[in-house]
């Protein structure tokens, strides 16, 4: 008698683990600071997009450098949706979302005619017609940009506290959201039929496995939540204009150093990524373009000497998980 | 009369976009190579050629003399030493290797020469003009599009006729049989790319006596070279000479219009053709 197992020992620990981190920091606005909570909420802004994209290109392997199209045009739908059509911030939420998707179906069509590498670069086309587009709305402040009219940010709640508060839970509970849903989409059949395109486009064909459709659906989603994303970053910002909020720097390189530095094509690599960049940035940011050259330095060496990354060297050839992904196969002795 | 200017401009404009399109169109030939970093190479050469304009009190033009060996130099440098390891049936290492030292070239170009825009001083010729009929053109930038057609001539000669352009296209076909009829592969892919940096060279110099640059312009290069590859048709350097003219008119007919529609008329003439034609006007290969 066999039996299939997905988890071990230690992901049981982990999740265990994981779940009392997440309750830890949902309590976090009674215990930290200020500047820590505006840290930690953007710790976990990073840690959802990084999510994203690690899900874009290393399974479905859309290499974009394009995302900060889906950043910006959340962040200037939200302040449209509040300051324009006078809807409450957590009811602009949704709409942005579905602003993200009904979008990037059309522009999925467009740029996945082009392939691979020349995808990259029609992704960061979009990015730029996003961005000048934007650039010419005079009700949204047009190149300069506009701020969040107290009014507005008030709704959210009355006290600057509880705002911040909100806030943070906010992007606390988008980081557990695209995590989760990361995962559980892996676990699922669609999980596995990306996974086998990850591993080999062709065979995965061959299997019957409708390449385009698996990954416009992933293409579509991704821009979805990476648009809420960009509402709540913005939210937190209170400010945007066309260039932060279509800026390649902060929205797609920092993105894909995360990913990469962590381990792309796993779950736990953006995880680990955004801990170490934030750990560095934290520590050497005073440094300005040195950091960012060491990045950069980083990113290529590990791309060159470990292209599995952090993760990929910690788990080694034993195959460790700590999200519980991959069947094993379970004699009866086990 | 003034949209016909538009559009002579923006012919002659198209000269620089192809030459900012051939050195990827090369590489991307040769050895399926898209390089994220191409166009900070091309702001790289336009501030080696201010060292070198400045430093030696030279005419940028001569400065070529030194700027377009010394590319060369370090694109066969980077092939071998970098980008060679990086080449596989994965795109993903070439692209995300190229779009670190993207990062990294710009962040050293602002530590270097800061973020004030600078230009190349060419003297007299960036204003002289001639008439031509009821319409005026600019000696720049005829020689700019003299030297983009020459530069493209140049290539399609050296694909076609000489022994190296037979490697560049047997390593084009199948890299395992060119490497078994004796070819090296990473040597003729550093060449490659030494070819490629010293037409980016080029392209940088004519930039930076045209326009101001600093050193966050390249991404925008890039574009608007890949665009120009794109809507010439993959593996086609004619082509790309047309792409880099249709995106050069659709610009300045898209200035014309309104100031602001400059750039974004040009991407969106790109995304047009692209949903239109998606294999270019004219592809030679898929």
């Amino acid at each position: 008698m066999q039996t299939v197992s997905r988890s071990t020992p230690l992901s049981r620990a982990a999740m265990t683990v994981l779940l009392l981190i997440v309750v830890l920091m949902a309590a976090a606005p009674y215990w930290a600071g200020r500047a820590e909570l505006r840290l930690l909420g953007e710790v976990f802004l990073y840690l959802s997009l990084a999510t994203l994209w690690n899900l874009l290109a290393g399974y479905a392997g859309l290499v974009s450098v394009g995302q900060q199209a889906f950043v910006g045009l959340g962040g200037y739908g939200f302040f449209a949706a509040t300051m324009l059509w006078g809807l409450s911030p957590l009811a602009a939420l949704p709409i942005v979302f579905v602003l993200g998707a009904v979008i990037s179906a059309p522009v999925a069509v467009l740029i996945f005619r082009l392939r691979g590498a020349y995808f990259a670069i029609g992704t960061w086309v979009v990015a730029e017609v996003f961005r000048l587009s934007f650039a010419q709305v005079a009700a949204l402040g047009g190149g300069s940009g506009s701020s969040l009219p107290s009014a507005i940010v008030k709704q959210l709640a009355e006290g600057r506290d509880q705002r911040e508060a909100v806030a943070y839970w906010l992007a606390l509970g988008v980081a557990v959201a695209v995590v989760g849903a990361v995962f559980l989409l892996l676990r699922s059949r669609q999980g596995v039929a990306l996974t086998a395109i990850r591993d080999n486009e062709l065979a995965a064909k061959s299997l019957g496995i409708d390449i385009w459709r698996t990954k416009f659906t992933v293409y579509v989603a991704t821009a979805a939540l990476t648009s809420l994303v960009g509402a709540l970053i913005f939210l937190q910002k209170l400010r945007i204009s066309p260039d932060a909020a279509f800026s390649a720097n902060d929205w797609t390189a920092f993105v894909i150093f995360i990913v990469v530095i962590g381990g792309i094509g796993t779950v736990e690599g953006p995880i680990i990524g955004t801990l170490v960049f934030f750990a560095l940035r934290e520590t050497l940011a005073d440094l300005g373009t040195t950091y960012l050259i060491a990045l950069g330095a980083v990113a290529i060496i590990i791309m060159l000497r470990a292209p599995k990354g952090l993760w990929g060297l910690v788990r080694g050839k034993r195959g460790l998980e700590l999200f519980p992904l991959s069947r094993r196969v379970m004699g009866q002795g086990d | 009369m003034d949209w016909l200017n538009a559009i002579l401009q923006g012919t002659l404009l198209g000269g620089l976009y192809a030459m900012f399109a051939a050195g990827l169109s090369l590489i991307f030939g040769v050895m399926r190579l898209v390089n994220i970093a191409h166009g900070d190479l091309i702001v790289l050469s336009a501030y080696l050629a201010l060292t070198v304009a400045v430093g030696l009190g030279l005419n940028p033009m001569l400065a070529l003399v030194i700027v377009v060996p010394l590319m060369a130099a370090i694109g066969y440098a980077l092939q071998r030493l970098v980008l060679n390891r990086t080449m596989g049936d994965d795109i993903l290492p070439p692209l995300l290797v190229t779009f670190g030292l993207s990062v990294i070239i710009q962040n050293a170009l602002l530590t270097v020469y800061t973020a004030d825009p600078q230009k190349l001083n060419a003297g007299a010729i960036e204003t002289a003009s001639v008439p031509l009929g009821p319409l005026t053109v600019g000696i720049m930038p005829v020689i700019v599009f003299a030297a983009a057609v020459g530069v493209i001539g140049l290539l399609q000669w050296m694909f076609y006729h000489t022994a190296l352009g037979r490697a560049f296209r047997a390593t084009s076909d199948r890299q395992d049989i060119a490497q078994l009829m004796g070819l090296n592969r990473a040597h003729v892919f550093g060449l490659a790319m030494a070819i490629c940096l010293a037409v980016t060279a080029l392209a940088g110099v004519f930039l930076g006596m045209r326009t101001s640059f600093d050193p966050a312009v390249g991404g925008t290069r890039l574009i608007f070279g890949f665009e120009a590859v794109i809507i010439g048709g993959l593996g086609n350097l004619w082509g790309t000479l047309a792409g880099g003219v249709i995106l050069g008119v659709a610009q300045t007919v898209g200035a014309k219009i309104h100031p602001g529609f400059q750039i974004l008329a040009g991407h969106i003439v790109f995304l047009l053709i692209l949903a239109v034609r998606p294999r270019g006007l004219f592809p030679r290969m898929d």
